[in-house]
């Protein structure tokens, strides 16, 4: 059976950069501390313009994200290396991001912690889906299909084995390029 | 090949790399700093154990300054878990907010945000600290936890920002597999006339690119106009190398970068040899244009991002709450002359807040005289809220208790390199950016000035 996930997709347009996703005055968290990881989750994208998105990404009271998806435009992730982006996203429990095309840090660090599949699509989705919307990913065809229609996806080719595994050390100690966990 | 290439492959142990290849790097110099340092530390222990050695001492720079002089009772405890790895492992390079190589920072906040709270080890922004300390040396590959590390490619070298994973990837190998960026070659003419400086060029680049076009490259500056320029203008082009989505930004070394390093690691007493790479007479780009810098003028970008640009001259319309000049692009020695040329003997109009980026520029700029008076106090008498601790500060919001943030939706002109929605704090605030003569104009009208109205 193919893989796929199921899940209300979140719509955002071109360009939110990682102030956006995770104001930098919750950068104070420490990512690899557990408790201040799941606190990341609850402020996924709250740095988001409250006139432009109305809809909140995580309910004021809560860690977690009922948007299993996000759309976006182009040069999703831009801005500073933090890594505490695609963490915020993971740990709210978004499974992917599918962006027209990403900046460059936001994608490598997507795929490092293994924290989320960045889809590229291959039309321009912010303009077809809405907040809400219910989609099914299917990880082995590299489509998405919402609203009766299936959208074409990028496939994530060699980064797809790494977010499969948990990211680089795991993808890195399961093909011999470091060694085992002591 | 071009400049990236070349020091890729040799740091690859390769003949020639091509753009697309992934290789394996060997690393001269890992940075990290308060907010992504802790995190990375975290990362290197969970995957190497507790009692793990990172790979090589001497190659470790880490430097506390995001959200340093704040209340903020995480911020403080991120400084300590610093100190802490620092001295479990023996780290040699790290500048400390306080001397104390045991102690615990704690900022006070009943002193005030103006007066010094750092010991004497402090060296304030990464970005600009770096090579001030003598960290930047020609023909080394350098990563950093932070995404303005692309300004040491101002140093001749390979320079780009990470994430935390591969930074504890780094902290135990050494080594990281990187994808060899397709190089843009900027070429640069002719003089810049009075009035502009290296932002106006780089702000204009990359509204001419846009905010994306350089995605996943190499931005490669040559020319006259890249010969003429010294250290900090081009540290200021190359920081926003990243603000075009650039991998990385890179100036030919020169002998202008020689004797700045030189003197610098002669200073600090770092490690002295290095080898740098010349340009090769074949070179491949994917991009390549001639600028004429002479032609440039006062260039503003425009709220919500920095490839939105417009001319100084053409925003009059634009009225100001705020001005600010600081961080790793705008708050060097030279920026702040700059700006103390134009607000010399005037008064500001709006909230106006500098805050230099290394305790050396606050000496610097007390040490400089002009007739009687210090540069320092040109610009306080001029009404410039100025602060000695230097620091990233509002560049980046930070805690709401930080020097200079927006806390409330406003308009603010700032000579730093990023403005997207929220940046600054608030994210209804439209943030400005330019030189420092343009916000320090701009401060004077209380709307964006173009800087000419005010030089002679």
């Amino acid at each position: 059976m193919a893989k796929t996930f199921t899940g209300k997709v979140f719509v955002v347009e071109d360009n939110i950069d990682t102030d956006q996703i995770i104001p930098a005055q919750y950068l104070t968290l420490v990512p690899t501390i557990p408790e201040e990881y799941e606190k990341l989750g609850s402020y996924a994208l709250i740095g988001l313009p409250d006139d432009k998105y109305p809809v909140d990404f995580v309910a004021p009271d809560s860690t977690k994200t009922p948007y299993g998806i996000v759309i976006a435009g182009r040069n999703f992730g831009c801005g500073s290396s933090r890594e505490h982006a695609p963490i915020a996203m993971g740990a709210a429990g978004v499974q992917a991001v599918i962006a027209q095309s990403y900046a460059r840090i936001f994608f490598r660090n997507s795929v490092a912690t293994g924290e989320l599949y960045p889809y590229e699509s291959v039309e321009r989705l912010p303009d077809v889906l809405k907040t809400g919307d219910e989609a099914t990913l299917d990880f082995d065809h590299d489509t998405l299909t919402a609203q009766g229609k299936t959208y074409q996806l990028k496939p994530l080719g060699e980064v797809r084995p790494v977010i499969e595994a948990g990211g680089l050390f795991n993808y890195a100690r399961e093909t011999g390029m470091i060694a085992a966990k002591a | 090949m071009t400049l990236t290439e070349k020091l890729l492959a040799r740091a690859s142990g390769k003949s020639a790399v091509r753009p697309g290849d992934n290789v394996w790097v060997n690393v001269d110099v890992l940075l990290t700093h308060d907010v992504c340092g802790p995190g990375t530390i975290g990362v290197f222990k969970r995957e190497f154990g507790q009692n793990a050695k990172v790979w090589d001492r001497d190659k470790i720079v880490i430097i506390p300054d995001h959200y340093i002089f704040t209340a903020d009772s995480l911020s403080n405890r991120n400084v300590d878990i610093l100190r802490d790895f620092v001295r479990e492992q023996g780290l040699p390079y790290f500048y400390d907010v306080i001397d104390e190589p045991e102690g615990h920072w704690k900022f006070d906040a009943s002193r005030g945000q103006l007066k010094r709270q750092y010991g004497s080890g402090f060296a304030g922004v990464c970005h600009t600290a770096l090579p001030r300390k003598g960290h930047t040396r020609p023909g080394e590959i350098l990563f950093g936890t932070d995404s303005h590390t692309c300004m040491a490619g101002a140093f001749g070298l390979f320079a780009t920002g990470i994430g935390n994973t591969d930074a504890g990837f780094i902290l135990g190998t050494g080594k990281l597999l990187i994808k060899v960026p397709e190089t843009m070659r900027f070429y640069l003419e002719g003089e810049m006339q009075p009035g502009v400086m290296a932002k106006d060029v780089i702000l204009h680049v990359i509204g001419d690119i846009g905010f994306d076009g350089a995605t996943y490259r190499a931005m490669q500056w040559e020319g006259p106009g890249a010969r003429g320029m010294d250290m900090d203008d081009r540290m200021t082009i190359a920081n926003m190398a990243i603000e075009a989505g650039g991998k990385n930004g890179i100036f030919p070394a020169d002998q202008k970068t020689f004797d700045y390093v030189d003197e610098r690691i002669a200073a600090n007493g770092t490690k002295s040899q290095y080898e740098p790479v010349d340009l090769d007479r074949e070179q491949s780009f994917v991009f390549d244009r001639t600028y004429d810098v002479s032609k440039l003028e006062p260039t503003v970008a425009m709220h919500p991002d920095p490839g939105n640009r417009a001319l100084a001259k053409d925003l009059g319309n634009i009225s100001l709450d705020r001005a600010y000049i600081g961080s790793c692009t705008g708050g060097k020695t030279t920026d702040f002359l700059a700006f103390a040329e134009i607000v010399r003997g005037k008064s500001v109009k709006i909230d106006t807040f500098g805050v230099p980026a290394t305790p050396d520029v606050v000496a610097e700029l007390k040490n400089t005289r002009w007739d009687e008076h210090s540069v320092w106090d040109i610009l306080t008498d001029a009404g410039v809220t100025m602060t000695e601790n230097a620091s990233c500060a509002a560049c980046l919001g930070g805690p709401v208790d930080t020097f200079g943030r927006l806390n409330t939706p406003m308009n603010c002109i700032s000579a730093t390199n990023r403005n997207f929605p929220g940046r600054m704090g608030s994210k209804e605030s439209h943030v400005y950016l330019a030189s420092p003569y343009t916000v320090a104009a701009s401060a004077l009208a209380g709307r964006i000035t173009d800087p000419r109205e005010y030089l002679g």
